[in-house]
């Protein structure tokens, strides 16, 4: 029995080198793969990514993992199972993505959102949101009637914060009226929470509702409600076909595919990337047709002139929320800047929370 | 003109909304519980309940059948802990949270195909003037359904375990066991028809975030509904009326916080959302102290195992 047990463990280490050359790539996601938004965006780039290798590539993904305890596990159990990279694919998770870093040096780690890099294995990427932000804004700004755009967002984050800021400038562009009414859910997944922050919205007055969060909830609220609203790094249509106006699309596969093809051939190092229309990163959801064409060519226009880096959405002359400057006219935001962003700007009457 | 946006009406009548699929689960857990069971697996039923009323209603058209349907796949889940813990005498609390993994875990799967899907409409039911009456009639009088039956079955179960014959065997057998078996009340049946119960109520009340709240179903969207649930029995101290006044302050605090925002005015959302739970930490620990146990009306054998031959 004994020989037995030995003969199997034996074949199994032999099997292994057999197995070296595919690329085992984890994932681990903050919401579900059906939340339709964020979790889903992810995930849709692991499978083209995997697609994308064949069977040069071999795929791990646990969803629903709590910030702390619960990802260094998860991380843990993937390193020690040979796994080459492991996408941690929520803001939240950098402190856990660099304790176990620390301790596996030769896995590559990746972080989505992330901004802190302790060890030389660990590579953050990004998205420059707030670039697709301004598009909704714009839109936005120009779609309302009764001047008011609700916006549930999640957590006070950089991210988050540069996404309203650079909403509402492109909204009051074109809409010098124009209103924000913000709501924190303090979370990132929450349906109902979601539901009830876009009906106290639209009670309040909002006819256009934008979220900073991964459900599809408040879509089907803003669709009963006949109101507009934009759709969260997925295209949403489906779940409000008059409602949803657009959505900025995440579109990770391509930076999913180059990594993984860096750690194939060895190159892999840490890097920090924030990729944006330019790169393909993000990408805007077929507009709704209830958006005049000329608005939408504007939209187009918008999209256009920032992937060509002719246009930045945060140019001066641009003042804090307490009135004094940020930037000066003509002045374009640093990424620093961006990347720590924790003030409104000048405009936006609600009070941002610490 | 801050809070000039805000309708009192309106805010009343969401708050009425936010709390009824957590009063649904709790009066369901407040009668487990008063039969001396301590079912931690209430957030399993309610997602289960989600789960299978909204692809019952997909499927039949009707919400009605649909919320029959949750009913049905709480009280299967309950069934599977009544199996646990009644018969082969498991650990109620391990096989609670057993059952809320198991429960999330398999609708994920059941619901695979379901996701994006509306589900049918669940009317409001149909007042007359009633609804016409100012603020009132917008705060109390235009809800569906279930909104009323959650606030009947909470009437319902009170005078159940107070006045009717039924329902003191229940207290007694979650008083003490022990002497409800010597007066020969068979104290396993009593308790699998509790839990029975509390599966039917929690699987209503994930239904009713499933098919009338959100509505749409999304894995796991539940989102500690039920743990809110169990809070808020400790919090009403087993009363069904405190359950009903607890449930309207936990939706009331949701809601309210939600407008305060939308407004304008700062406020701690971080320090509200736990509130809940501070409550029922606070709760506990009062209930825990010296005072003992009866004095805040806690089933004197709750989560307690009983077995004939003790």
């Amino acid at each position: 029995m004994k020989k037995l047990l030995t003969a199997a463990v034996l074949s199994a280490a032999l099997a292994t080198p057999a197995l070296a050359d595919t690329t085992k790539a984890g994932f681990i996601y903050i919401g579900p793969v059906g939340d339709f938004g964020w979790t889903a965006g992810h995930d849709r780039a692991r499978r083209e990514m995997a697609e994308h290798f064949g069977d040069a590539v071999e795929t791990t993904i646990v969803e629903n993992v709590d910030y702390g305890a619960d990802a260094e596990r998860v991380m843990t159990q993937m390193a020690i199972s040979g796994t080459d990279v492991i996408f941690a694919a929520s803001f939240g998770y950098g402190p856990d993505v660099n304790s176990v870093a620390g301790r596996f040096p030769d896995v590559a780690f990746q972080h989505a959102t992330g901004y802190i890099q302790d060890h030389p294995n660990i590579s953050l990427y990004d998205a420059r949101f707030y670039e697709g932000r301004a598009v909704l804004g714009h839109i936005g700004g120009k779609m309302t009637e009764t001047n008011t755009i609700g916006y549930i967002a999640s957590f006070p984050i950089p991210a988050v914060i540069a996404g309203i800021n650079s909403a509402y400038l492109h909204a009051k562009a074109v809409n010098p009226d124009i209103q924000f009414r913000i709501i924190w859910t303090y979370s990132w997944f929450d349906p109902a929470l979601e539901a009830d922050a876009a009906e106290t919205l639209i009670e309040q007055g909002a006819d256009v509702i934008m979220q900073h969060t991964d459900s599809t909830a408040a879509i089907r609220v803003a669709e009963d409600a006949g109101v507009m609203a934009f759709g969260q790094a997925s295209d949403m249509t489906q779940f409000g076909p008059n409602a949803h106006l657009t959505a900025i699309v995440d579109n990770w596969a391509p930076y999913y595919i180059s990594r993984v093809q860096a750690v194939m051939d060895g190159t892999w190092e840490a890097q920090n990337s924030w990729l944006g229309f330019a790169d393909g990163i993000i990408e805007m959801a077929p507009w709704n047709d209830r958006i005049p064409a000329e608005l939408q060519e504007e939209a187009n226009g918008l999209v256009a002139a920032i992937a060509a880096g002719e246009y930045h959405p945060f140019t001066g002359p641009i003042n804090r929320q307490d009135g004094t400057p940020w930037l000066a006219e003509g002045e374009v935001a640093p990424d620093g800047d961006l990347a720590t962003m924790d003030f409104y700007v000048e405009g936006i009457t609600a009070e941002l929370p610490n | 003109m801050i809070l000039g946006s805000i309708n009192p009406a309106v805010l009343m009548a969401a708050l009425m909304v936010a709390a009824t699929p957590i009063l649904l689960a709790a009066i369901g857990e407040l009668v487990v519980e008063k039969a001396g069971v301590l079912n931690l697996g209430v957030e399993g039923m309610m997602i289960m309940g989600a789960c299978i009323g909204f692809i019952v209603a997909v499927n039949t058209g009707s919400p009605i059948i649909g919320f029959a349907g949750a009913a049905l796949g709480g009280m299967a889940l309950a069934l599977l802990f009544a199996l646990l813990t009644q018969a082969l005498m498991t650990n109620q609390v391990a096989s609670g949270l057993a059952l809320t993994l198991f429960g999330l875990g398999l609708t994920a799967l059941l619901g695979q195909q379901y996701v994006g899907i509306t589900p049918p409409r669940t009317p409001r039911l149909d007042l007359g003037p009633l609804a016409e009456i100012p603020f009132l009639g917008r705060a109390f009088f235009r809800h569906d359904i279930v909104v009323y039956l959650s606030i009947v079955l909470v009437g319902a179960v009170w005078w159940f375990l107070k006045y009717s014959r039924a329902g003191m065997i229940l207290r007694a057998v979650g008083e003490n066991h022990d002497a409800a078996h010597a007066l020969g009340y068979n104290v396993k049946r009593v308790r699998v028809l509790a839990i029975l119960f509390g599966g039917a109520c929690a699987g209503l009340g994930g239904a009713y975030l499933s098919l009338i709240r959100v509505p749409q179903w999304t894995e796991g969207m539940t989102v500690g509904a039920g743990w809110i649930a169990l809070a808020l029995v400790v919090f009403a101290s087993w009363r069904p009326w405190r359950a009903l006044a607890g449930a309207y302050l936990f939706g009331g605090v949701v809601v309210l916080q939600l407008n305060l925002q939308a407004a304008g005015v700062r406020i701690p959302v971080e320090y509200l959302s736990m509130s809940p739970y501070l409550i029922t930490i606070l709760v506990l620990v009062i209930i825990s102290s010296g005072k003992g146990r009866g004095s805040l009306n806690a089933p004197g054998s709750l989560n307690r195992p009983f077995h004939a031959s003790n």
